[in-house]
């Protein structure tokens, strides 16, 4: 597949050489059916097939990250596709197929690996639970349908991996659904997305409708292709929307439901009642990206028509929506108290960033930043499991304390993690994905608004993870029983996961960013004068004064101190009102109570009023009428007819009874009284004849 | 010459004869010739309305009273064979005792 001359963006048809990509999916996902036939007490065989089957999916995701790679040096940008017809109804062809270009390549290396280790971390935490294998199977399901997310070329393929993937979400989130809290945040998630996923299913249906066909690459004839794009944008919609601009909304929707944006963003939070490697791998790491991914996979469509230096309605709104996002979910995150749900509105707030970056910056900067949030949210979470494993299953940070001296790797991975995840300059992989979003909104030429909400997101990141561990890692231990570090097979993908939150960064850095050539298939030279673009050096100086301000800033509050598990917050003392509101998360959930939730139960009731009163009336009267007649019939037929024929056949009886006395047997009687009719008749006709 | 009445005279005698012969009896020989009776004074009425009718000289009334005779002698024999085998059966002639056939 090595082509000479110099091709961008030209489409390769595979064949055989990557026909292996669709193994990368269906192997994990046959290990989970493998698993769910598994007893229970298979611990060991369950595990084993687990992370042999993700393990060399890893391996596969590498030989295809390899050619990639090894075309791109060639100056060649791999886009190899493989489509086939699933089924054929009248002339409408529903394709399937799967795509090897930069985006999947780095994708698939990114969530097997990440994966890989959060599997091998499981084995450690999930060691005392007996639904050991069931956890397995669904982590194996998990991954199988994650990374058909991100191999697919049909937006049908993507769509059923989608939802596989909301499915084993909803499973592990109420893995302990013996919890009613788990069980009942597994319904709110599977609902929450659910309403992004009916927009998705409609943008897909729209786009099948206008360009008649699901592959996104199809040699000119996909819909993420040019002549695809522009029947969409010569297709008007309503509000002044083109086709292309509506059909993407619609599709961000769904990714708005997945990964978590304002409004849809409540389930996530809540999605931190499943185990900690669950809340690693899916809530922070790959299934929540997933949206971000989809967006990165149709953003052709999102950009079609986009003027040189402009932007298009679609990702204005994604902007628009990540960057209020990103504000927002760190608001709240720092007035909480639960260790994982800090991390969980970290997680929000990031995954705004990722959309702002993909609405303003493009491809390049918004899975930038994915990449590095993957590996530094997995290490944060995994770290948070640590710590609550060590902690006894504690996860309010008021009773921790001074956890640095008793785990003292948890405190330190945990500590890179929370660096990256700041933004911490230079050597935290962290501070370049986020530094070039804010680049890219420092140019943004529609507004200026985004750039200010997402360095005030940063200070506040910086704030709310500082707070954090000044709380977990510092002071003096305010729980119970002591705690105590974690085994060797936790903290060691800590390990691997805190090298990668540093060393990342440097694929990105404005001097050799690679990781934006790669995706645009350019080639990438080391220049130093990268960092003598006008005003990057003044966006990174102020990015790391602001976040060393909220470093700063917070150390003062909570740094030196060690406070009482109950006393309340130092902020909470100075403006409880404002603190009330973020603890409760800014009212979001209690406005669905009232509005979406309250007319759902109102409608129910209505429904069941209707049910009872109306329909089962209706139901009741017909059975009611037919009942009096059945009555009516059965007297009818008792008296009527069986009387009818009963008194009839006696009748008969008595008369054939007369009738038999008359044949007595006796001749001559018979005779006498022939002899009387002849007289009678003899009599008559004399009679009559008589004149 | 002897005029028709006198004819149809003894014939209804004889038919009653035979029918009160038929009526009273018990013995169903005597019955059989009491029919025999009446079946012959039917005969003398063919013969004699036969002899005083339009056309005498047709033989009509010959031909169907040889008829009727026929006709008798096939009944008698049969009622007299149903009576032997009666007989023979039951051992007895009363016309009471073969009552079996009533309804």
């Amino acid at each position: 597949m090595l082509d000479t001359e110099m091709v961008s963006g030209s489409l390769t048809h595979c064949g055989p050489s990557c026909d292996y990509l669709v193994l990368i999916a269906a192997v994990p996902m046959v290990a989970a059916g493998v698993i769910a036939f598994l007893k229970q007490p298979r611990r060991k065989t369950a595990a084993a097939l687990s992370i042999g089957s993700l393990s060399f999916s890893l391996l596969l995701s590498l030989i295809a990250f390899t050619r990639v790679l090894v075309d791109w040096i060639h100056g060649v940008a791999t886009h190899s596709v493989f489509n086939f017809t699933w089924f054929q109804a009248g002339t409408a062809h529903v394709d399937l197929g799967w795509v090897l270009d930069p985006l999947s390549a780095v994708m698939l290396v990114m969530v097997s690996f990440v994966g890989l280790l959060i599997f091998i971390y499981s084995t450690g935490y999930m060691k005392d639970d007996e639904n050991y294998t069931r956890f397995f199977c669904f982590l194996s399901l998990f991954a199988g349908a994650m990374l058909g997310v991100v191999i697919a070329n049909s937006i049908l393929l993507l769509f059923m991996c989608w939802e596989l993937v909301g499915l084993t979400s909803y499973l592990l989130i109420g893995f302990w659904f013996q919890k009613p809290a788990a069980a009942a945040a597994a319904k709110k998630a599977f609902l929450t997305t659910r309403i992004g996923d009916v927009f998705f299913l409609l943008g897909m249906v729209w786009l099948f409708s206008q360009t008649g066909t699901l592959l996104f690459y199809n040699h000119g004839a996909g819909s993420m292709e040019v002549a695809a794009l522009a029947g969409l944008l010569a297709q008007p919609a309503a509000w002044g929307l083109t086709a292309a601009g509506a059909i993407g909304l619609l599709i961000f929707a769904g990714a708005a439901g997945k990964s978590g944006q304002f409004p849809l963003h409540v389930w996530l939070p809540d999605a931190m009642e499943g185990p900690t490697p669950v809340s690693a791998l899916i809530h922070a790491a790959t299934m929540v990206a997933a949206g971000v991914y989809l967006i990165a996979r149709v953003y052709p469509l999102m950009a079609a028509g986009m003027p040189t230096g402009g932007t298009t309605t679609a990702l204005t709104v994604v902007t628009w929506v990540g960057a209020f996002t990103a504000v927002f979910a760190a608001l709240i995150a720092v007035a909480q108290n639960d260790i994982k749900r800090i991390l969980a509105y970290s997680t929000v707030s990031q995954l705004g960033y990722m959309m702002a970056g993909l609405g303003m910056g493009g491809v390049a900067v918004g899975m930038f930043h994915l990449i590095t949030h993957a590996f530094f949210k997995a290490l944060l979470f995994l770290g948070a499991g640590s710590v609550i494993h060590g902690c006894h299953g504690e996860q309010d940070i008021r009773k921790m304390g001074g956890l640095k001296s008793d785990m003292p790797l948890t405190f330190l991975t945990y500590s890179i993690g929370m660096l990256a995840l700041c933004g911490f300059p230079l050597v935290f992989s962290g501070f370049w994905s986020k530094d070039g979003i804010l680049e890219a909104a420092q140019h943004w030429s529609v507004a200026k608004a985004p750039f200010y909400m997402l360095v005030f997101g940063a200070l506040l990141t910086a704030f709310y993870m500082t707070r954090q561990v000044a709380y977990v890692f510092f002071g003096v231990w305010r729980g119970g029983k002591p705690a105590h570090e974690s085994p060797k097979v936790m903290t060691a993908p800590l390990g691997i996961l805190a090298f990668f939150a540093m060393a990342l960064g440097l694929i990105g850095t404005p001097a050799w960013p690679w990781f934006r050539s790669f995706l645009d298939g350019r080639a990438a030279a080391f220049d130093w004068h990268g960092f003598m673009e006008p005003g990057l050096g003044t966006l990174m100086l102020a990015s790391s004064v602001i976040v060393i301000f909220g470093w700063w800033l917070s150390w003062k509050i909570y740094g030196d101190r060690s406070p009482q598990p109950m006393e309340p917050d130092p902020l909470e003392k100075a403006a409880p009102m404002a603190w009330g509101w973020l603890r409760d998360r800014l009212y979001v959930d209690e406005l669905y109570s009232a509005t979406v939730i309250a007319f759902y139960g109102w409608w129910a009731r209505v429904t069941d009023w209707l049910d009872r009163r109306v329909w089962g009336g209706a139901v009741a009267g017909v059975a009611g009428s037919f009942a009096l007649w059945a009555r009516l019939n059965r007297f009818l037929d008792a008296n009527v007819v069986d009387g009818g024929f009963d008194n009839g056949c006696a009748g008969l009886a008595g008369g054939g009874g007369l009738l038999a006395r008359v044949q007595s047997g006796r001749v001559q009687s018979y005779l006498r009284i022939m002899a009387l009719g002849v007289v009678a008749l003899v009599v008559i006709l004399i009679w009559s004849s008589r004149p | 010459m002897t005029s028709l009445a006198y004819y149809l005279l003894v014939a209804a005698l004889l038919f009653s004869i035979g029918l009160a012969g038929a009526l009273v009896r018990r013995n169903a020989i005597l019955v059989l010739i009491g029919i025999e009776l009446m079946l012959n004074a039917a005969n003398l009425n063919l013969i004699a309305f036969w002899r005083y009718g339009p056309h005498p000289e047709r033989l009509t009334g010959m031909i169907f009273a040889i008829f009727s005779i026929a006709v008798a002698a096939a009944e008698a024999a049969v009622g007299l064979g149903l009576v032997i085998q009666i007989h023979r059966h039951a051992k007895t002639t009363d016309l009471d005792a073969m009552n079996r056939m009533k309804g």
